[in-house]
């Protein structure tokens, strides 16, 4: 195994970063932001595959995190963070705000102290709203709603484009990913520690582990085992963009100590989305979904959102949480391991990234590793993939200077042959279709691949009817005229 | 640009009607559609029996599609391939004109049409739509991706292939996949038995050896990365058992694809799921018509492309009235009365009457049931009073029934809703 040790590298990374996940590609770009020789290691084909990929894609304010907590505390500077991010990088966001709708009235007399908890989070325009404005603002909610409290900051955002962002800027500053390399072991040392993947060694002077569901194998690979990462299973359904008009705001219900419970959100790509379950798995790489928890998402739909379950369900998928024993993020740094643990941040990884990576990053600095210490660099500039703003095939100046952005591939989601072909040239290109479709929207649509999946995998494979025309059928006389 | 007539969708629908529109003379007929070539899902339907009806004559589907092509372009219809109409807000603007946005290679435009024709067909539903539970591998399709692989793509698919669906559109996935290379294992379906013709299951078992597993469902579809098989359960013992297999076809189960037809306000039928039609096949909205697999999910391309042609006489109509013409606005039209279809039966088309209106396509309504009737009797009611009677001999789900016509004279223009149910 030492043979391939360091295979092409003389000298170790100062830090390798296992997982790719939403919070390890931001700890890598802020690493390489810094100058620090950074490795990004992940077991999947891509980056964002796991929890990152598949949740309920809201960024969060911290309104209900507990106060105090560091939770709260990088939740409330990520979220603020990645709106900045978001608009500068152009991954897509729409200040939807929140309204967390009592059903019962025990859950009406918890929405004072839900408030109380929102303000001692610096979260401080939450307010209560009767039903009377609930119904104007929202009215297509199901019957018997007691009241609500309204939270103004919360947003949706694009899951996808996040990490993918991230990583770009990671590469462009000098860090290296290292996909499709599973850490197998890890060899601690006194001037440099061993990863051991699938795909041979990595050095490395500090290792951060930010692997979300593994995690805790990780940290006993760095010889710690203190904590145990529980995978909670949950199931999403995404509804057709016709039902986009049946609400304006993400529909939450009064949290309760156990989840945050079924919520029905606006997706930034124009569709619906209701869920998730909270259920303890075993396997950590369980995300299949279930009748029972499919059958349950559909009756929440119906009693919060009534015309939801009327329309077309375009996905359902399950995502796994990270859970741990204790409620807060397990985030510590060891200077004399030359080790960063970041675990147990269940559910809100994607809003407090940047809080998360910024706060790893100072621990580290202060443990001994030298920082540049140069200002922020400008995101890069990613494709927009939202619906809300302009996208290519609406762009007339852009598909006169470029006639494929005027050729539509997915029609559902409107991808043009244009984007298709950015995406696949990136510097991060997809793996597969599936990688694609995080990058692009194809095949993300109502069809599900009924008229244009042979389209884009020909596409994909660089060859086939999508850039040599058809095979069994000769050019029509409208084509020849 | 403008336009007499913009037809959205160049399938049978689409090209029969821009073809009969420019033979009656209704001026300019602009069709766009979203794919890359003409011709619709016949396009990729490598089989024969397309045209039986309409053409008198039998083709196979790319043939077909390509005669349509041909004759609509021939008849001086404007086709627009791998352009999408991306904007229209339904109602007409200025000199009642329908202005739409059109989206291709040559840039953004807008179209301002006198009439518009929506041929915008339908899809089959995937499984997510389907809520079937489980993993989420790859090698899980519609027959609409299947055929476009394979028949398009050139794709070999081999391996052993698990078809879900037990109708017309079920046996054409199975030869396709037998084209393909794959060994089917068999088609599922929760009905209690296949909805096709009776020599398309002989020939699945006898030539292929493919049997049909009725009264049975997809549980849970298994596999991590690529696809295992599926769970499959008896409706009648419960019972569950896995199969293996490479691929998963989900085929039939159509939903009109009502996209444009809902953003543009038009009223939707609940049992269609498409337009609500009369036998002219114009929608509520004046100056917009609705023909083909929109409006009846899903007959087969001939019956398709004969609405079409019926739509064209009405819109001819329309723009003979002088809508359009600068004369102002045409006369209102009489009262549509409403048509529906009671359970057991799921919808009638068209799904509206007018007091003087012509017969619908073929001078029949078309409807669709739930349930199996060796022997059915049809009823049209309406405010207590029984219009009409029908027979339908070997009623099934996924076909289509038919009732005459000759009951609309009869109902009162100031009266309910009509309702069609079984006796």
């Amino acid at each position: 195994m030492t043979g391939a040790a360091g295979a092409g590298e003389d000298r170790p990374a100062d830090v390798a970063v296992i997982g790719a996940g939403v919070v390890g590609t931001a700890i890598a770009r802020a690493l390489a932001c810094q100058d620090v020789s950074c490795v990004l290691i992940d077991a999947a084909n891509d980056v964002g595959t796991g929890t990152s990929k598949a949740n309920t894609a809201i960024l969060h304010t911290g309104f209900d995190a507990v106060p105090g907590s560091l939770e709260s505390r990088l939740l409330r500077r990520g979220s603020a963070l990645l709106a900045d991010y978001a608009s500068r990088a152009g991954i897509p966001v729409e200040r939807t705000g929140a309204l967390l709708v009592a059903w019962t009235p025990e859950q009406q007399a918890e929405l004072p102290a839900v408030e109380r908890k929102a303000h001692r989070n610096g979260v401080t325009d939450v307010r209560v709203i009767g039903t009377e404005e609930l119904y104007r603002r929202e009215p297509h909610l199901g019957p018997g709603a007691l009241g609500s409290l309204e939270i103004p900051g919360e947003s949706v955002i694009c899951p996808w484009t996040t990490p993918l962002a991230y990583a770009t800027q990671a590469l462009a500053a000098g860090a290296r990913l290292r996909l499709r390399s599973r850490v197998t072991g890890i060899r601690t040392g006194t001037a440099e520690h061993q990863v051991v993947t699938g795909t041979g060694v990595v050095r490395c002077r500090w290792v951060v582990n930010a692997a979300g569901l593994h995690s805790d194998t990780i940290d006993a690979m760095m010889g710690g085992g203190e904590f145990t990462i529980c995978p909670r299973r949950g199931e999403l359904i995404v509804f057709d963009k016709l039902a986009r008009p049946l609400l304006s705001s993400i529909l939450l219900p009064v949290p309760t100590a156990r989840t945050k419970g079924v919520l029905v959100a606006p997706t930034v790509y124009g569709n619906v989305l209701l869920g998730p379950t909270a259920e303890d798995v075993p396997d950590r790489g369980d995300v299949a979904t279930t009748g029972p928890g499919l059958t349950s998402l559909m009756e929440a739909g119906q009693r919060i959102l009534p015309g939801l379950v009327a329309e077309e369900v375009t996905a359902s998928y399950a995502g796994l949480r990270a859970a741990t024993a204790d409620r807060d993020y397990q985030i510590w740094v060891d200077g004399s391991r030359r080790y960063a643990c970041v675990a147990g941040i269940r559910s809100t990884g994607l809003s407090a990234s940047l809080g998360i990576a910024e706060h790893v990053t100072g621990l580290l600095a202060d443990a001994g590793l030298p920082l540049a210490g140069r200002p922020e660099p400008d995101p890069p500039v990613m494709p927009y993939i939202g619906q809300a703003g302009t996208r290519p095939y609406q762009d007339a100046a852009r598909i006169a200077a470029d006639p494929e952005y005027g050729r539509i591939v997915c029609h559902c989601e409107r991808v043009t042959r244009g984007e298709i072909r950015d995406a696949l040239a990136s510097a991060l290109p997809p793996a597969d279709t599936d990688g694609l479709r995080r990058r692009t929207r194809a095949l993300n649509g109502r069809c599900q691949g009924f008229y244009c999946a042979a389209t884009v995998a020909a596409l994909f494979a660089g060859a086939g009817p999508g850039r040599r025309g058809p095979r069994t059928a000769r050019p029509t006389a409208a084509e020849r005229a | 640009m403008k336009a007499d007539v913009l037809v959205v969708g160049a399938g049978p629908a689409g090209l029969a009607a821009a073809v009969e529109l420019r033979r009656l003379g209704a001026g300019s007929v602009l069709v766009a559609d979203r794919d890359e070539e003409a011709g619709g899902i016949p396009r990729h339907s490598a089989h024969t029996g397309f045209g039986a009806r309409d053409l008198r004559r039998v083709l196979t589907g790319p043939g077909y599609a390509r005669h349509y092509a041909v004759a609509a372009a021939a008849a001086g219809a404007d086709i627009r391939a791998g352009t999408t109409v991306t904007g229209w807000d339904g109602l007409p603007g200025a000199g009642g004109l329908h202005r739409a946005t059109l989206t291709s290679a040559a840039g953004v435009d807008t179209v301002d049409a006198t009439a518009v024709l929506l041929a915008t067909g339908c899809r089959e539903r995937p499984r997510t739509a389907r809520l079937v539970p489980g993993d989420r591998p790859p090698a899980v399709m519609t027959t609409g991706e299947l055929q476009r692989r394979v028949y398009l793509g050139g794709q070999k698919l081999p391996g052993r292939a698990l078809i879900v669906g037990a109708e017309h559109v079920s046996f054409s996935a199975m030869v396709t996949l037998a084209h393909a290379g794959a060994e089917v294992v068999a088609l599922v379906t929760d009905r209690p038995r296949h909805t096709s013709y009776a020599g398309f299951a002989l020939a699945a078992s006898w030539r292929w050896h493919v049997p049909v597993w009725s009264s049975t469902v997809v549980r849970r579809v298994s596999g991590r990365g690529r696809l295992d098989g599926a769970e499959l359960a008896d409706l009648a013992t419960g019972e569950t058992r896995f199969v293996p297999c490479d691929l998963l076809v989900f085929t039939g189960d159509w939903i009109p694809d009502h996209e444009l037809a809902r953003a543009a306000g038009v009223d939707m039928d609940p049992g269609t799921r498409g337009p609500v039609v009369d036998t002219t096949l114009a929608t509520s909205v004046p100056g917009v018509f609705a023909a083909g697999n929109l409006v009846h999910a899903a007959e087969t391309a001939d019956i398709a492309a004969l609405g079409g042609r019926h739509a064209a006489q009405g819109i001819a109509a329309f723009l003979g009235s002088g809508a359009g013409q600068g004369a102002g606005r045409p006369a209102p039209e009489p009262v549509r009365l409403r048509v529906t279809a009671e359970a057991p039966l799921l919808w009638i088309a068209p799904n509206a009457v007018r007091a003087g209106g012509p017969a619908p396509p073929r001078g029949r309504f078309v409807l669709r049931s739930d349930v199996f009737a060796r022997l059915a009797r049809l009823e049209v009611w309406q405010d207590g009073r029984r219009l009409a009677t029908g027979v339908s001999f070997g009623m099934k789900p996924d076909r289509p029934t038919r009732l005459g016509a000759s009951w609309t004279g009869k109902a009162d223009p100031g009266g309910g809703p009509v309702t069609v149910r079984l006796a």
